[in-house]
């Protein structure tokens, strides 16, 4: 059953980077891009707790550094991901059975995600990490990620949720 | 409590990794070895994906309907312009002064690979790049022009098998050498993201908005001289002042890019090469018609038949002028 979690977590995370390359970022929303990949690393970190979330956003994260045509540095988006899947986490029992607070998360993990990104931009001295588009990304990625997020969080959570079922419940029966 | 300081090492664990790959970066580090395998195995994915999903972006790009329309014209338009080349080539051989000058800038002619360009990054990584769909197989290398119908696209940055990545010319980290058109200034375009380019020029002469900046000719360089680029929108700085800056309005639509070519034959390299039928081959002059300088930006199919001919001869001299100084 583990094995099957890491394979749906892996597939999950590879189709997300690559509808957000190939589908989402060609699309000309203005300033920024749907983060299709943060929204599937909250939601799945919000079903598996701190120590999977961590994990994933770790690996979602490098992916988005990695995959083409990505050229920053790489463990960038690993860093920032790795600690919103995290956070994500440790809110995963707090808003579990709300239809709101899942929002509210994925607020807060959008807004933090391009702040840490940005800082950890300009702390490397990142000529592309400027103060104005920064701070015209910040409000459009967050209301972009609010928009998509009733498509996916609950798809993805759901999804999750029949992986964690057969696996705690096993855990808790043994 | 067993689970939580397990779930902290983790975390630990993990950020000083990813803090490790960020401080190790550089192109011949650990980061470019993942990204290599990360293109192999994301590519031919990416390249499947971006034909499945292309009515998706056809109906965003606004070009959907009529692609092979606009393929077949770009052909017959590309055939054309051969032809007229070949004209012109044999008219330059008979005008005695102007042969030798076009002679100096080497008449080469760009050898041109059409590319796809098939996934782009996403805006929040504040960098701009796009994917394209012909890599090392197809003679890539890094260094080389990407340009389209309309002029400078980017440069090749990176190159995989069957895909490479383009640093497209809107990025801050995109630098390159240009000549204003009319008074041959030297000046040094770069990328400003989502704000139009802005251009640096050595000298204070004159500029006028509406001049036409080509890239500059270096005959040593993978780069291909004589590339349109954009025109001057707004000059800053007085007349006279050791280096201006002005703003510069691209020829190329980076929110729509789709076909685009990669120039794998640098005119100085083998001038000749390039007259091989199948291969669409496009010369410096021609390369500078089809923005429609002449006749405004959008209006690329007004330029089909004979006013090209005298387009061509406006724009010849371009790539002579980067040997006059």
């Amino acid at each position: 059953m583990r094995y099957g979690r890491i394979v749906m977590v892996a597939l999950l995370l590879a189709t997300a980077v690559v509808l957000q390359t190939v589908v989402l970022s060609r699309i000309p929303f203005p300033q920024a891009t749907p983060d299709l990949v943060l929204l599937v690393v909250v939601a799945l970190a919000m079903v598996q707790g701190p120590n999977s979330g961590a994990v994933i956003g770790f690996f979602g994260g490098l992916m988005v550094d990695v995959v083409p045509p990505a050229d920053g540095a790489a463990g960038r988006w690993a860093l920032v991901l790795c600690l919103v899947g995290w956070f994500a986490g440790r809110a995963g029992d707090a808003v579990e059975g709300s239809a709101f607070l899942p929002l509210l998360v994925v607020v807060g993990s959008a807004f933090a995600s391009l702040v840490g990104y940005a800082a950890i931009g300009w702390l490397i001295g990142d000529v592309r990490v400027t103060s104005s588009p920064v701070l015209r990304a910040i409000p459009a990625a967050v209301l972009y990620d609010v928009l998509f997020s009733p498509f996916v969080v609950p798809l993805v959570m759901a999804l999750a949720k029949r992986f964690e079922a057969t696996t705690t419940y096993a855990r808790t029966i043994r | 409590m067993r689970d939580s300081r397990r779930t902290r090492l983790v975390l630990v664990v993990l950020l000083l990794v990813s803090l490790t790959l960020i401080a190790l970066n550089g192109s011949s580090g650990p980061g470019h070895a993942i990204r290599s395998g990360a293109s192999a195995v994301f590519g031919p994915v990416q390249r499947a994906a971006a034909s499945a999903f292309r009515p998706i972006h056809d109906f965003f790009g606004g070009i959907g309907k009529d692609q092979q329309a606009q393929l077949n014209r770009l052909k017959q338009e590309n055939d054309l312009l051969r032809l007229q080349e070949r004209a012109s080539q044999y008219a330059t051989c008979r005008a005695g002064e102007l042969n030798a000058l076009m002679h100096l800038a080497g008449i080469g002619q760009y050898t041109i690979k059409p590319a796809q360009v098939i996934a782009v990054g996403p805006a929040q990584s504040f960098a701009w790049t796009a994917e394209i769909d012909s890599g090392a197989q197809d003679g890539l290398k890094v260094g080389m022009t990407v340009i389209n119908g309309d002029g400078l696209v980017g440069k090749v940055e990176f190159v995989s098998t069957s895909t490479s990545v383009v640093l497209l010319a809107i990025d801050p980290e995109f630098k390159v050498g240009v000549r204003v058109e009319s008074t041959l200034e030297v000046g040094a375009v770069s990328g400003e993201g989502t704000d139009p380019m802005t251009v640096q020029l050595l000298t204070g002469q004159e500029l006028r908005q509406g001049d036409r900046l080509v890239t500059d000719f270096r005959p040593d360089s993978l780069f291909a001289g004589g590339v349109p680029v954009g025109t001057l929108t707004s000059v800053h700085g007085t007349v006279g002042s050791l280096g201006r800056s002005a703003s510069v309005q691209a020829y190329v639509n980076f929110t729509a890019l789709d076909l685009v070519g990669v120039i794998v034959d640098n005119p100085r390299t083998d001038p000749r090469d390039s007259v091989l039928p199948p291969k669409p081959t496009v010369t410096p002059g021609v390369v500078a018609t089809p923005p429609g300088s002449s006749c405004g930006s959008p209006a690329v199919a007004a330029t089909t038949a004979t006013p090209t001919a005298s387009a061509t001869g406006t724009a010849n001299p371009t790539p002579s002028t980067s040997h006059s100084p």
